[in-house]
């Protein structure tokens, strides 16, 4: 660790250090982003290393690559994208995530660059990216479309852009709102608007309304007797995520 | 930097350094650290300690590298004979014969001298460049950092990681330090070990005696000699050990009878008190536990190192699969998922064990023997109890990669 910062608070550093460490406790507030990492991670990895030919069981598989993390978070996802040797943005509109993120980073020796932005301010800004991961963010936001089109914008000619977002029916309603922020409580109350969650047909209709092409769909299924999540070809009536891609420059 | 490695591990028995050639092997830094000088335990003497090598853990072995050097003192069990009485009686209604012919048409494990493993582990370690070897020095300290964790070596030097595992034995200082507890009981029962010469081939052939002081095991060995793995009460084990060689050779050959021919003892004889040590946990900040440091079970025949050679082909296959998708595998999320592998099979080891001394009073070991061999009716039944806990909690297929015989 370093403590070079001379700048910051010291005060509001202790105060982010903390956040960061609940962030990063598997047993903290994040229990459940935890719990589905790794099966979040196998799809991705997956994808972006067929997507461009990479060798996950070489040394950073993934230098080279230009990667956007939207909604990242404490940086769950950015940092693993960074250990695999991508060169990382991590953007969020939530400011308080942040410096916890980027203090994470420090102590784990990644160098991300973290910014509090959003994708389509990024989009205008002219920005691209090998990758763009939307992961668990279009269910937030106020306009998919416009959102999907501005992930669009950031991708590079032949990018891919991952997806993921919750169904919209009875189950999801039972599992994501009651199971999870009611009974669960595993997400604060109001995490999530039931009426924004995105059925698979209806988000294929808004990749390709955004100029992607629709590769690929996988559910992320949570067994409740092993306590685990794993990645389904068919059931996606809950979790689910998408690959779609940016056509190449012709 | 020089002192900096991905992982670290304390303790370069067998379990240390196979678990450093599977992790060498995804492309991680390693470090080993062992107290002893280089060549202590490698001694050419057959020093009569030998281990009973499941298939499994011979495959572990093929897929680290050194089994094409051990395979030339290896030899093939072939046959299990489980007999209630003594040798050179007729068998008991209980007799019991498995011959690896049923199954698959591969010996059921192999028996193999301490000193060629360590030997092969030895050059294997040297041999990888992603390895380094400190030889002679004690951990003395062990720091936990937001990402890294550090030792301190009695020489003042300071190291470096992501992780720390600790494969130091049934008094681990490594889970010590982590302010880990332990949990055991003692048997009160003693193995005698030694090995032996005889007049007559073995054939493969390993040996059970149910016999009244205490079960008996008999060990093929290369050539025509044996490993003798012979539980008494722990009196009657000291009052057997302080004999001279005569007299415990007297005191042998009535439970051994004379099936094949004359015997002699081989090397030196050792003795091991039946207990049990289980790490509370299996895991800390920044460290895992492997080998007898997580649960020290008998030191007999090997079935302990069968045991880590578990942990170690789950722990390198939990850290490699973090690798790849690039998280932190040092972190207490990744750690979780091997103390949750690994603590299911100890659990459901701990209960097969107290119910067998239930059923069968003293002569757990050697059921134990039998079981982890995976050879046997007397094996059906912790069998079939670990099925079903593991269909229970979903748990079927966990067996290792590595212990499947396949590359991570």
């Amino acid at each position: 660790m370093q403590a070079s910062q001379t700048t910051v608070d010291p005060a509001e550093i202790a105060k982010f250090e903390a956040m960061a460490a609940e962030w990063w406790d598997p047993e903290g507030k994040f229990k459940p982003l935890h719990m589905l990492n790794p099966c979040r991670l196998d799809y991705i990895t997956g994808q972006i290393a067929a997507h461009y030919g990479r060798d996950l069981s070489k040394q950073m598989p993934f230098a080279g690559l230009r990667i956007l993390d939207i909604g990242c978070g404490g940086g769950l996802l950015s940092e693993p994208m960074a250990r695999l040797g991508a060169d990382v943005v991590g953007a969020d509109a939530a400011e308080g995530n942040l410096p916890v993120a980027r203090i994470h980073a420090e102590q784990s020796g990644l160098p991300i660059d973290y910014r509090h932005t959003t994708a389509e301010a990024m989009a205008e800004a002219g920005e691209q990216f090998d990758v763009v991961l939307n992961m668990e963010v279009i269910e937030h936001v106020a306009d998919p479309q416009g959102f999907l089109i501005a992930s669009q914008q950031l991708l590079k000619p032949g990018g891919l852009l991952i997806c993921s977002t919750i169904n919209r029916n009875p189950k999801s309603y039972a599992v994501a709102i009651l199971g999870a922020e009611v009974i669960m409580r595993w997400l604060p109350r109001g995490t999530h608007e039931w009426a924004k969650f995105i059925t698979p047909v209806e988000l294929s209709d808004l990749l390709q309304g955004a100029g992607l092409k629709h590769t690929d769909s996988k559910g992320f299924v949570f067994n409740p007797i092993t306590w685990s999540w794993s990645i389904s070809p068919t059931d996606l009536s809950v979790n689910y995520v998408t690959a779609s891609t940016k056509a190449a420059k012709t | 930097m020089k002192n900096t490695s991905d992982i670290l591990i304390v303790g370069g028995g067998l379990n240390g350094p196979a678990l450093a050639l599977a992790l060498a092997q995804t492309g991680h830094s390693v470090t080993v650290i062992d107290a002893l000088p280089e060549g202590a335990a490698e001694a050419s003497d057959f020093d009569g300690r030998g281990y009973a090598l499941a298939l499994a853990s011979q495959r572990l072995l093929a897929q680290v590298g050194v089994w094409d050097a051990v395979a030339e003192h290896a030899q093939p069990m072939l046959e299990i004979k489980v007999t209630d009485g003594q040798a050179g009686q007729p068998p008991s209604p209980f007799f019991l014969h498995f011959d690896c012919a049923e199954i698959e048409e591969s010996p059921m494990g192999f028996m193999v001298e301490d000193r060629f493993l360590r030997r092969a582990f030895n050059a294997a370690i040297a041999a990888e460049p992603l390895i380094t070897v400190i030889r002679e020095r004690r951990v003395i300290a062990q720091t936990i950092e937001a990402a890294a964790v550090s030792v301190t070596l009695d020489s003042g030097e300071d190291l470096h990681g992501r992780l720390l595992v600790g494969s130091d034995g049934r008094q681990s200082g490594t889970a010590q330090r982590a302010g880990i507890k332990r949990t055991g009981w003692s048997y009160e029962q003693t193995a005698l070990v030694c090995a032996i010469d005889h007049e007559l081939p073995h054939h493969g052939v390993a040996h059970q005696f149910f016999m009244p002081p205490g079960p008996l095991a008999i060990l093929p060995l290369p050539g025509n000699r044996s490993s003798i793995v012979w539980s008494e009460s722990t009196s009657t084990a000291q009052a057997i050990q302080a004999l001279d060689d005569q007299g415990y050779l007297a005191a042998l050959r009535p439970r051994f009878g004379d099936f094949l021919g004359e015997i002699s003892l081989a090397g030196k004889r050792f003795t091991y008190p039946l207990n049990l040590t289980v790490a509370n946990s299996f895991i800390g900040a920044r460290m895992a536990l492997v080998g007898d440091a997580a649960h020290g079970m008998h030191p007999i025949a090997g079935q302990g190192l069968n045991a880590g050679l578990r942990d170690v082909g789950a722990l390198a296959e939990v850290l490699t699969g973090a690798t790849r998708r690039g998280e932190d595998f040092g972190s207490s999320l990744v750690l979780q998922r091997y103390q949750e592998w690994r603590r299911f099979d100890t659990a459901a080891l701990v209960a097969a064990t107290d119910v067998f001394n239930r059923l069968f009073s003293n002569n757990n070991l050697l059921l134990r023997l039998t079981r982890d061999l995976g050879m046997g009716a007397v094996n059906a039944m912790p069998g079939l109890r670990r099925s079903f806990l593991r269909e229970a909690a979903g748990l079927t297929g966990d067996l290792p990669k590595l212990l499947q015989g396949k590359p991570l």
